[in-house]
C-alpha cells in the first residue's frame, strides 16, 4: 500500500521558490565530510586520492582491501589461513551473536599472506578495523603467529599494518596469551636475522601496542594516527587527568622516541619497498 | 567463592605482598637492586638477588604496600615503564650469570598515566614479552595476588606459571569489561564468571601448571614447601640445554588456545 497516494500532489506553482534547486542532487553515500577541515568532498575523488582528504590531507581510514591493495603489488595476493574462524571458547554471552555481525562484513580482525611488494618477496599481515575493532582474540594471534613462523622458515621479511582497539575480552585471559604468542614468533623471526617493518594505522591501542606493533626493526605510522597502551579515555577516566593537545598521535609517539618515521599514505609503499630492498632483498624473478 | 569473591580476595589490603613471601622465604638473604639505568628506579616493582638454599636466583615481585605510605610509595603495584625495564635488565643480568629468576606478580595493571604512555609503556611490555620468550635461564612466575592484563603477563611469559588459590588473572578488571560491554559496573560479578578468571579456569584452561594453597604469615612450613616446589622445578630446568628450554617455552605458549582453533 502506498501511503503517500493521499498526500496531495506538489503543485509547481504552489511551492515556493527553491534555492536548492539549482543544486544537483548528490545522493548521501556520495560525499563524505572532513573530520578536520569540513570540507565536503566527493567519495570518488577521496577514494582517488588513497582516502586522503583532497583538501586538507587529512587521511580517512582504508578497510583491509583498500589497504593490501595498497601495498601489494597488483594480483599478488595470495591469503593463508583465510579459514580460520573465531569460536566461543569461554562460552562468554553475546559473543556468538557479536561474531555473526562482524562476519558480515569480514572474517577476521586480521589477513594475512604473501605477495610481492616492489617486486619483493613478503609476508604481508593487516589487520581489519571493520571485523570487531580489530580486537586481537586467540585466531587474530594464530593467524599473526603462522605468519611470522612461515616467513621464518621461507626467510621472507614481514610487514604488519595494525589497527587494534587492544585485546578481545570476550575470550578472556585467551586474549591477553596472544600477546606473549606472537611475540614469541616476532623474536624468532628477529633471531634468525629477518626484517619486520610495522606500520601503524589509526588507531593502534591497548594489546596490539604492548606486543607486536611496537616490535618491529621500523616502526613507520601513518600521521595524525592514535598510538597508545591506555587510549585517552582510559587515562581520563581512571587517572582523571586531562590530557595534553595531539598527546599520543604518531608525531606525538615519534617526538618521544617510539616510531622510527611518520609517512604519509601516498608514499608508504614507496617508503616500505625501499627498506626491503635495502636490506637485501631482491625482487622476485618473474 | 564466587568468581568476584575471589577478586575481592585477591585484591584484600590485608593479604600478604611481594616483599612479604621475599622475606618469608628468602629472609636476610636478599639484597635489592634498583634502577633501569635508563631514567629511574621504579618502587612498584621490587626486584635483587636472593639464596634459595645453596642457588643464587634473581627476584622480581609488584609490590602493593602494605599501608597507605607504602601503598602511595609502591603507586599501588602499578608500574611503569622504569619497573619494565629494571625487571628486564636484571633478567638480562640472570641470564649472564645463568641464574634462575623468580617472579612475583601482584597488579591490578601497568599504570595508564600520562608520563607512563609518554616513556613507552607499550613499548616496554612489548619488549619484556619478546625477550622473555628467549631468555637462556629458568623462569617461574607466581601470580601471588591480582594478574591484571598486560602489566601481569609482562613478568610472565615464563617456562611456568603458578597461582595461590586465591590469586586471579585477566585481560581485563571485571569492572572494566562490565562497563565496556554492558555499559554498567555493577554488573562486575557476572563479568568476573565470564572472563574465567579464578585460578581453577585457568588451570583448566592450561594457563597455569599449578594452584598453590594460599600461605599465612605464620606459617613457616608452608612457606618452606613453596621454597621446595619452587627449588625442584628450577632445578629441573637448569639441567636443560638454552635450546631445549626456550623451545620450551616457545611451545607452552604455542599450544594455549589452540586446542579449539577450526581450520
Amino acid at each position: 500500500m502506498d501511503f503517500f497516494a493521499f498526500v496531495k500532489p506538489k503543485n509547481e506553482l504552489e511551492s515556493a521558490p527553491d534555492a536548492k534547486q539549482n543544486v544537483p542532487f548528490i545522493p548521501e553515500e556520495m560525499w563524505v565530510k572532513c573530520p578536520r577541515c569540513n570540507t565536503l568532498l566527493l567519495t570518488t575523488d577521496m577514494e582517488e586520492n588513497l582516502n586522503v582528504c583532497t583538501h586538507c590531507g587529512h587521511h580517512f581510514r582504508m578497510n583491509v582491501k583498500q589497504r593490501i591493495a595498497l601495498f601489494a603489488d597488483a594480483d599478488t595476493f595470495v591469503e593463508r589461513d583465510g579459514g580460520m574462524t573465531s569460536i566461543n571458547i569461554l562460552d562468554f554471552p553475546g559473543y556468538d551473536q557479536k561474531l555473526e555481525k562482524a562476519r558480515r562484513s569480514g572474517t577476521e580482525s586480521v589477513i594475512c599472506g604473501e605477495c610481492l611488494i616492489g617486486g619483493v618477496r613478503t609476508v604481508l599481515c593487516v589487520m581489519d578495523a571493520g571485523f570487531m575493532m580489530g580486537s586481537m582474540g586467540t585466531v587474530t594471534g594464530e593467524k599473526i603467529t603462522r605468519a611470522f613462523e612461515f616467513a621464518t622458515e621461507k626467510r621472507l621479511p614481514v610487514v604488519v599494518c595494525s589497527v587494534s582497539g587492544g585485546a578481545r575480552m570476550q575470550e578472556g585471559i585467551l586474549s591477553l596469551m596472544q600477546m606473549a604468542k606472537t611475540s614469541g614468533a616476532v623474536k624468532r623471526h628477529s633471531d634468525a636475522g629477518l626484517l619486520y617493518i610495522t606500520v601503524l594505522t589509526d588507531p593502534t591501542t591497548g594489546g596490539v601496542t604492548a606486543s607486536f606493533a611496537m616490535e618491529g626493526d621500523i616502526i613507520l605510522a601513518e600521521p595524525n594516527t592514535l598510538v597508545a597502551f591506555a587510549g585517552p579515555r582510559v587515562i581520563e577516566q581512571t587517572m582523571r587527568q586531562k590530557l595534553p593537545r595531539d598527546f599520543q598521535t604518531s608525531e606525538f609517539v615519534m617526538q618521544k622516541g617510539f616510531i622510527d618515521a611518520v609517512v604519509s599514505r601516498d608514499k608508504l609503499k614507496d617508503i616500505v619497498a625501499r627498506l626491503l630492498k635495502i636490506h637485501g632483498y631482491k625482487e622476485a624473478a618473474q | 567463592m564466587t568468581a568476584y569473591e575471589k577478586v575481592m580476595a585477591a585484591r584484600d589490603a590485608k593479604k600478604l605482598t611481594a616483599v612479604d613471601y621475599i622475606a618469608h622465604m628468602f629472609g636476610d638473604s636478599f639484597i635489592e637492586l634498583h634502577g633501569d639505568r635508563r631514567f629511574a628506579d621504579d618502587k612498584a616493582i621490587v626486584a635483587g638477588l636472593a639464596m634459595l638454599y645453596d642457588t643464587p636466583l634473581t627476584v622480581i615481585g609488584i609490590e602493593k604496600g602494605r599501608n597507605t605510605k607504602e601503598r602511595m610509595e609502591r603507586n599501588f603495584g602499578q608500574a611503569q615503564p622504569e619497573g619494565y625495564r629494571k625487571a628486564l635488565r636484571l633478567m638480562k643480568q640472570a641470564e649472564k650469570f645463568r641464574r634462575p629468576v623468580l617472579c612475583l606478580v601482584d597488579t591490578s595493571g601497568a599504570y595508564p598515566g600520562i608520563g607512563a604512555e609518554e616513556r613507552g609503556q607499550g613499548q616496554a611490555i612489548a619488549e619484556n614479552l619478546m625477550e622473555m620468550m628467549t631468555l637462556k635461564t629458568p623462569v617461574l612466575t607466581i601470580l601471588i595476588g591480582e594478574g591484571g592484563s598486560g602489566g601481569a603477563l609482562a613478568l610472565a611469559v615464563s617456562d611456568e606459571v603458578w597461582m595461590m588459590e586465591n590469586a586471579v588473572y585477566s585481560v581485563i578488571s571485571p569492572e572494566g569489561c562490565a562497563s565496556i560491554l554492558w555499559k554498567d559496573s555493577s554488573k562486575a560479578p557476572e563479568a568476573a564468571e565470564a572472563l574465567k578468571m579464578t585460578a581453577q579456569d585457568l588451570f583448566n584452561l592450561g594457563v597455569v601448571e599449578r594452584i598453590i594453597r594460599q600461605p599465612k604469615a605464620e606459617d613457616a612450613a608452608m612457606f618452606e614447601s613453596l621454597k621446595m616446589l619452587i627449588s625442584r622445578t628450577l632445578e629441573k630446568n637448569l639441567s636443560l640445554t638454552p635450546e631445549e628450554l626456550t623451545n620450551q617455552r616457545y611451545q607452552r605458549f604455542r599450544k594455549i588456545g589452540t586446542a579449539h582453533l577450526q581450520t
